[in-house]
């Protein structure tokens, strides 16, 4: 009897924790002393019964009396750390926050979105087209003539037969141009591919976002606003640009939009090889031939087309400095931009 | 394509600058990739004057120098050249200086004297291969000036990125004749010098004493020329020059040649070489006395005929090449590379000189079969200046009668086949003016065009209410009207027009349903509250299925094939999160997969989501653990199954609304089914097995076909008035009895009253559970729409629900 007795003045011990302990403390010191299972007061509690009356009722009063108290003293305990959680008294409120896992589209997707808006803002609609091309789509409609050193540029990976992997989204204006008639004013983001080995600034897969506008009466000015547009939507309201030109075999006059270095300002830095422009994009009226590739009528309609690569301009609005780094899928990487 | 900012200068008569003239030629017709200075490398070389030549004590082979660097008293250099003479200019190395390729000079003793620098040879200032001797220079210069400011060879590589349709580009007179309109300035190929003086120009053009034969067979002094490939070569001449002396150039064609990255090798070479980068037309000179016949035969080669080219490599040729032969064997695959064989070397008296124009697409069928290609082959391949080669030739055998002596005794042969295959006339192509203002939206005066068009070369005449513009033959790429009017944009300058948004129409095509489905899905994961990034993957991979389709030309043997399923690769990238020791990774990727379809058609495409993910479900917080005395951590919880089974059900209602996620058949997971009678399967979800480090946390994946359409739209339920009446229902489910056949029975009999059916908790084992039997608690939540439940309906609704899953499955409510 005096076994148990002495057991509860040791639990009794236990009280003056209560008032120091925190919320998990607190929660261990339940469950320890009143848990139901195998609380240790829980099994004095359960074990009266088999003791003589006498002694029942000795033990069961103190132990009964100190389950009252410890309760109470838990229960005290349990407000006064509810009143401190939301008054904030008494808590270190420079200790971190608790964080979640968050999650986020890819940069790459995030730009591939960002251009598309401001482009469906100007009237185009967001359209898409195979990845496994003819060399009919992605190349001959397009005025890339047979055995033409302009398919240098453009070593593709191939399928078998006539069939390859598109080297541009390109052949989604052929695609289009069969199927609806003019106006046409669309953005075409997709993934290429190119046979160019993996380097800082090359990947055989990468996306690009393409555009083509074909009505009545677009000339070279709709063609230099449009896209001087997006870049001063993209970049910054007065962020130069300049358009010099260029050669596309699907585009004349041709050309290439630089926009004003993003890093130095225009002065020159390593960035931009000391130029002050930053190559973002290669455009140009369309082509009368690819028109007529089409059946629609060239002298009638004129238009124009652009292509530009999400990953680049990622890496030149963020300073990424390897292409990489985007396929890689490291999850620092991946957070940064979530 | 490199050019000489020097040798511009040479051409335009004025100085230019490299970055100033990049400008230029960046807006005006092609960018600059770089501005390279060049002999950077001699900037501590100094003009010295030799005082004194005296015998070195202890060598016979070295003398003592005297020499005057400028510096005050002459410095005592000793000198292992034999051609070192008193009172002579020669380049100087002082001690401290670094020569090219790093060499450094010291004070230093040779033989037992103390030598103060070094007088150098060519060869050490990276000028030439010529070490006999160190380098005479004549020059007034006083010892001690710089030497790259005495002797005129600073230059500037400009480093031009010359797009594929612009062949005139390739050499310094096309790229001139572009910056000389936006300068002001006249294009003037230099006079030819033959290393003092100038040489006093021929005043009987070779050219003009051309023999044009209309005729593809013909001798000039004494060489049979045969033109028997009038397809392959569509214009042809020849010359034979006698008398020449083969040796090193002089120092100004060996440097302009250095000045664009190519070596000089001799005079004859050189002077060939040196017009191909002048005026744009590939030489070849041939040995008269190696040339069997002696002729001169321009022919397809005959199967398997062979050639060791000058790379000395033997190669094989087709009736698709054309050879140039003598009178027995091929000498050259035409416009690609020459051979060893009649190659022009010391000792060559006579030389036989060939200027062609070769078919453009020949010769880049010829050079990709042979996978070589050169000067020339880029410059045919691309399409050379056809109607200028008489006034190219003529200019080559002056320089070479400059350079190399030598003369012309019949004047040069100019073979092409008979009309209307031969030499065009200049091409011409009309213009309208009207048409310019439409294309370019403001109008350019008529003067205006013609003044820019005729800045570049074309010729424009008034021809009814058009222009007919004549072509130079140097402008292959320009065939159509809409190429004139890109060079009068780009002539005028393409900042000059402005950028005003005009009115359009709307578009007729409408938005593609795929990027619709594609981002609502993206937006919907990333949102689901999983902490999901969006991974962008390789599409090449290791084969991943029998439906995976190959590259035929992969750049690896790991990248042969394009990926028919999306885990794979995503597997690929949890692997390489591990490698930088990252434990929780939690990826989706939403993309084409491509499955093999009929031989020689177009793989099929489908739309996939995947999901992989490890680690725990949420980041750690320090209240969570790392309080207790002994510093241990309480560990967090990992994702498990549920966690799969989550994702997947977010990622069917989503991806394939249609589907309904059910235990995969083979209990390795779920799988997603139609919910058709077809039930055919969309996608699967399972624990993944994974290469994976010791410290890792179990991997789950699952993917999913996507099915592209519009997201259905959610309907709102009007929210409850009425209180709910809550009851807990802890079960006994036999052994093989599962939880979503007895939610069913109780949904079914719960009726309309039953609101929510919910699991609340399993237990094994413990009072009332015999074995083989598990306990499942589920909260039942009871509530009329329309008025408050009395506590004795739900009462009787529950005991219904009890009799029913009794009655069917053996299920009884767990005794307390």
């Amino acid at each position: 009897m005096s076994d148990l007795l002495a057991s509860l003045d040791g639990l009794r011990e236990r009280l003056k924790e209560i008032p120091q302990a925190d919320e998990r403390r607190l929660q261990e010191i339940k469950t320890e002393l009143l848990g139901r299972k195998a609380g240790a007061l829980t099994e004095i509690l359960k074990a009266l019964p088999a003791l003589a009356p006498e002694e029942r009722k000795r033990v069961g009063g103190t132990a009964n009396a100190l389950k009252r108290e410890l309760e109470q003293a838990i229960a005290a305990r349990e407000s006064d750390l509810k009143r401190s959680a939301t008054s904030l008294s008494d808590v270190d409120v420079t200790m971190p926050g608790r964080r979640q896992w968050r999650g986020g589209v890819h940069i790459v997707t995030q730009i591939v979105d960002e251009i598309c808006d401001v482009f469906q803002e100007l009237g185009f609609t967001r359209v898409v087209g195979p990845e496994a091309e003819t060399e009919r789509y992605n190349f001959y409609a397009l005025n890339f003539p047979k055995d033409h050193p302009a398919l240098d540029a453009q070593d593709s990976f191939y399928l078998g037969g006539d069939v390859l992997l598109r080297t541009h989204t390109s052949p989604v204006q052929i695609r289009t141009l069969e199927k609806y008639p003019p106006p046409i004013r669309i953005v075409t983001p997709g993934r290429c591919y190119r046979r160019d080995p993996f380097d800082a600034s090359h990947s055989p897969v990468f996306e690009q976002i393409e555009g083509f506008a074909v009505d009545e009466g677009i000339s070279f000015v709709d063609f230099k606003a449009t896209l001087a547009t997006f870049a001063r939507r993209i970049f910054s309201p007065t962020t130069k640009v300049r358009f010099r030109p260029s050669f596309f075999p699907f585009t004349e006059p041709s050309a290439e939009m630089d926009v004003q270095c993003q890093i130095c300002g225009g002065t020159g830095c390593a960035a931009c090889k000391q130029t002050g422009w930053m190559e973002i994009l290669g455009s140009g009226m369309v082509h009368p031939v690819v028109l007529e590739n089409c059946n629609v009528d060239s002298e009638k309609y004129t238009g124009f087309a652009w292509g530009m690569g999400p990953e680049r301009i990622a890496m030149l609005r963020y300073g990424i400095p390897d292409i990489r780094l985007f396929f890689d899928s490291d999850v620092r990487f991946l957070e940064q931009f979530a | 394509m490199i050019v000489s900012r020097r040798w511009l200068e040479a051409l335009l008569g004025r100085p230019l600058e490299g970055k100033d003239v990049a400008d230029r030629l960046a807006r005006q017709v092609a960018p600059v990739d770089a501005v390279l200075p060049i002999h950077q490398d001699l900037r501590d070389v100094l003009i010295a004057r030799v005082l004194a030549v005296k015998q070195h004590p202890n060598a016979d082979r070295l003398s003592l120098c005297q020499v005057d660097a400028g510096g005050g008293a002459p410095l005592e250099v000793v000198c292992g050249a034999s051609n070192v003479q008193a009172g002579k200019t020669y380049p100087f190395a002082p001690v401290g200086a670094t020569l090219p390729g790093g060499v450094k000079i010291e004070r230093r003793k040779k033989r037992g004297v103390e030598s103060n620098g070094m007088l150098c040879s060519a060869k050490e200032l990276g000028l030439g291969v010529d070490h006999t001797g160190i380098l005479e220079l004549n020059t007034d210069a006083p010892p001690g000036t710089p030497f790259l400011e005495a002797i005129p060879i600073v230059d500037e590589q400009i480093v031009i990125d010359v797009s594929a349709n612009r062949p005139d580009l390739l050499c310094h007179k096309g790229v001139a004749r572009e910056l000389a309109v936006s300068l002001g300035a006249t294009v003037k190929l230099p006079e030819i010098h033959d290393g003092t003086t100038a040489r006093r120009h021929d005043g009987t053009s070779v050219a003009s004493a051309t023999r044009a034969n209309r005729a593809t067979r013909a001798d000039v002094d004494g060489v049979q020329v045969r033109l028997e490939d009038p397809e392959g070569a569509p214009r042809y001449m020849i010359a034979v020059m006698r008398g020449v002396k083969v040796g090193p150039s002089p120092a100004w064609l060996a440097n302009r040649l250095q000045s664009v990255g190519q070596r000089s090798i001799n005079n004859i070479v050189d002077a060939t070489n040196y017009i191909l980068f002048e005026i744009n037309q590939p030489l070849h000179a041939f040995d008269l006395a190696k040339l069997r016949g002696p002729a001169v035969v321009v022919r397809r080669a005959k199967p398997s005929e062979q050639i060791v080219t000058l790379d000395g490599v033997e190669r094989k040729l087709t009736p698709e090449m054309t050879a140039i032969c003598d009178a027995e064997r091929p000498q050259i695959v035409a416009g690609v590379m020459g051979s060893a064989e009649s190659e022009v070397a010391e000792g060559t008296t006579d030389i036989v000189l060939e200027a062609a124009y070769f078919q453009p697409t020949r010769i880049r069928r010829t050079r990709r079969a042979l996978g070589i290609s050169s000067e020339s082959s880029y410059r045919f391949e691309r399409g050379i200046d056809m109607l200028g080669m008489p006034e190219a030739l003529a200019r080559a055998i002056d320089l070479i009668r400059a350079v190399a002596g030598g003369e012309i005794r019949e004047a040069p042969l100019d073979l092409w086949p008979p009309a209307p295959a031969g030499p065009q006339q200049p091409r011409s192509v009309f213009l309208r003016e009207a048409r310019v203002a439409h294309l370019l939206g403001i109008p350019v005066p008529r003067k205006e065009i013609e003044r820019l068009l005729s800045a570049v070369g074309f010729v424009v005449a008034p021809r009814d209410e058009r222009m007919a513009v004549q072509v130079p033959g140097w402008r292959p790429d320009v065939t159509r009207e809409v190429d004139l009017i890109e060079e009068v944009a780009r002539l005028k300058g393409y900042d000059t027009f402005p950028d005003e948004l005009r009115p359009y129409r709307p578009t007729t095509v409408p938005e593609a349903p795929a990027e619709i489905t594609l981002r609502h899905i993206r937006e919907h994961l990333v949102r689901s509250g999983g902490g999901l990034l969006e991974a962008r993957t390789l599409p090449l991979g290791p084969a991943d299925s029998p439906d995976a389709v190959p590259v035929q030309n992969p750049l690896s043997a790991e990248e042969a094939h394009l990926r028919s399923r999306l885990l794979p690769g995503l597997l690929r990238r949890v692997e390489h999160n591990w490698s930088v020791g990252q434990r929780d990774v939690r990826l989706f990727e939403v993309g084409t997969v491509f499955k093999k379809a009929r031989a020689g058609a177009r793989p099929d495409e489908e739309l996939h989501l995947g999901i992989v993910f490890t680690g725990a479900r949420h980041p750690a917080h320090w209240s969570d653990g790392g309080g207790a005395p002994s510093g241990e951590r309480a560990k967090l919880p990992d994702m498990d199954i549920w966690d799969l089974k989550q994702h997947f059900e977010l990622a069917v209602g989503v991806a394939a609304p249609f589907c309904v996620v059910q235990p995969a058949p083979d209990g390795a997971g779920w799988v997603a089914a139609r919910r058709d009678a077809a039930g055919e399967v969309w996608g699967a979800a399972t624990p993944l097995e994974a290469d994976a480090p010791k410290w890792a946390a179990p991997l789950y994946g699952l993917e999913i076909k996507i099915a592209v359409g519009q997201p259905a739209l959610s309907r709102y339920q009007p929210l409850p008035t009425q209180p709910p009446v809550v009851r807990d229902l802890s079960l006994v489910l036999p052994a093989g009895v599962t939880a979503a056949a007895v939610a069913d029975v109780l949904r079914r009999e719960g009726g309309v009253l039953l609101e929510r059916l919910d699991v609340l908790d399993e237990y094994r084992g413990g009072p009332g559970l015999p074995a083989g039997t598990r306990g499942v608690t589920w909260r039942c939540t009871f509530r009329a729409p329309d008025r408050t439940l009395t506590e004795t309906e739900p009462n009787a609704v529950l005991d219904t629900m009890l009799r029913a899953a009794e009655a069917t499955l053996d299920v009884r409510r767990r005794s307390a």
